[in-house]
């Protein structure tokens, strides 16, 4: 996905005239989903959250982190989602580490998207387990398969313990990685 | 039977409270911004409040099946605190929020020179954004205090259809129904409004712009009295139609002038293709 894909999917052409126009956009980004509606116009994006991803095309990293900052939970996911999309290199990275902060599953499986690349080993493991301990499905996280290693199958092992002496049993898609990893 | 309860402080309630209620037929909450027991004394701690009555406490919400929207505004008490002042400064930007359905809750607490001022400016806010207005009267000096705000609401300019004058009582209600306002009760275990002299209320009063709310919150007080008022409702002969009209559309049709009010369908089970999400303390 990239930002002209956005741009071609979304139906309200008036509403992308009015954006490009803009000089000031927080107003535009907090309606987004208001003016432009929830409907899916591509896989995986809604119509305000497409919209709210191109206003972002033109910011600098500290006026994302400020519509972030100071969005609701709808506008914080758009931004975590629209960051890959975002010719910002690894500027982002405080925001993942915010959304992996919060108790919102919505958030934190948005923070192990494909932006994740530029988290560091040590914290991309802790989202993975903390994804599996809020039954998040794994299929959330992207390239999973090539960054499992040895010591996620260590914090999976030890989390499959602790479910098992309580007589509760870890989700399906982490016992199946963890059996992969072990293999 | 299905319930909105138009003003409950469900930051100060459990997960479990969410539980009974959505157990009890409570399928729609509007959380105003209020004070919390201990006095704040910065922006800062009002602005991480919001946040989460724009964040967390919807998505908590959600996991119960409740939709949950919020109000947002100054509290008279903190405002005559000058510190907390520059809150004012901050609403605009809330108030434009999706979940954000009025300016709530202002009013008076001591009727100071400095809540005068506040109150105003809120109601001004109001206007501006469209918004309809959640207004506190005080637990002191009631009748005074609710008729000074009707005043102070006819000054703004505000129309009276836009604003909903909460915890009334006997004295106070018929005032605000001739002042063309929205009337809101709130029924406590002990103090405020009971469920049986709501009813009389209802009696005597008719349901038109009457809301019946919990007001829940850090103090003695229980989520579930909107629904035992319904229940007494029906004990004393009111319809099933008569209840819905109190407990449901009008707080509905209040609220919907905002033009924000969103009552689809909630995720109960939440987001992810059925997987359970209902734990916490990761």
């Amino acid at each position: 996905m990239t930002l002209d894909d956005l741009r071609e999917a979304l139906p309200d052409k008036e509403w992308l005239k009015s954006a490009q126009n803009a000089t000031e956009i927080t107003r535009l980004f907090t309606r987004a989903d208001r003016q432009l509606g929830r409907d899916e116009i591509a896989p995986g994006w809604t119509a305000g959250q497409a919209g709210r991803a191109l206003l972002l095309g033109g910011q600098s990293p500290e006026q994302i982190r400020e519509l972030y900052d100071h969005g609701d939970a709808a506008e914080k996911l758009a931004v975590l989602k629209a960051l890959p999309l975002l010719p910002i290199k690894d500027a982002g990275v405080p925001l993942l580490l915010d959304a992996l902060r919060t108790n919102d599953t919505r958030l934190v499986a948005a923070a192990l998207g494909p932006y994740a690349r530029h988290l560091d080993a040590a914290t991309w493991r802790q989202g993975v387990i903390k994804i599996v301990f809020m039954g998040v499905p794994l299929a959330e996280v992207e390239d999973l398969d090539e960054r499992a290693d040895a010591e996620l199958a260590q914090m999976l092992r030890s989390l499959a313990d602790e479910r098992a002496a309580a007589g509760r049993e870890m989700s399906a898609d982490a016992t199946a990685l963890l059996n992969r990893l072990e293999a | 039977m299905r319930i909105f309860d138009p003003h409950i402080h469900m930051t100060s309630r459990t997960t479990d409270d969410y539980a009974a209620m959505a157990a009890h037929g409570v399928k729609a909450v509007v959380e105003p911004a209020f004070w919390l027991g201990q006095p704040r004394t910065n922006p800062g701690s009002f602005a991480d409040y919001f946040d989460s009555l724009i964040g967390w406490e919807p998505f908590r919400a959600a996991q119960y099946g409740i939709r949950h929207h919020a109000t947002i505004a100054l509290n008279p008490k903190e405002a005559n605190d000058p510190r907390c002042r520059p809150v004012l400064d901050l609403l605009p930007r809330y108030l434009d929020k999706d979940g954000v359905v009025a300016v709530g809750e202002i009013g008076y607490d001591s009727m100071s020179p400095v809540e005068d001022e506040v109150f105003a400016a809120q109601l001004a806010l109001a206007v501006e954004f469209e918004l309809p207005a959640l207004v506190h009267t005080p637990h002191r000096d009631k009748a005074a205090g609710t008729k000074r705000t009707l005043d102070v609401v006819k000054e703004s300019g505000i129309e009276p259809g836009h604003v909903l004058v909460d915890h009334l009582n006997e004295v106070t209600v018929g005032l605000v129904q001739d002042s063309g306002c929205w009337m809101g009760f709130s029924i406590y275990p002990d103090t405020k409004m009971s469920p049986p002299r709501m009813v009389d209320i209802l009696k005597e009063r008719g349901t038109e712009r009457i809301l019946v709310n919990s007001a829940a919150d850090w103090g003695k007080s229980d989520p579930l009295l909107t629904v035992a008022t319904a229940e007494a409702m029906l004990a004393a002969g009111f319809t099933t139609d008569d209840v819905d009209k109190v407990l449901w559309r009008n707080p509905v049709e209040f609220y919907a002038q905002s033009g924000k009010l969103d009552l689809g369908e909630t995720t109960t089970d939440a987001t992810f293709e059925g997987s359970s999400i209902l734990r916490g303390g990761s």
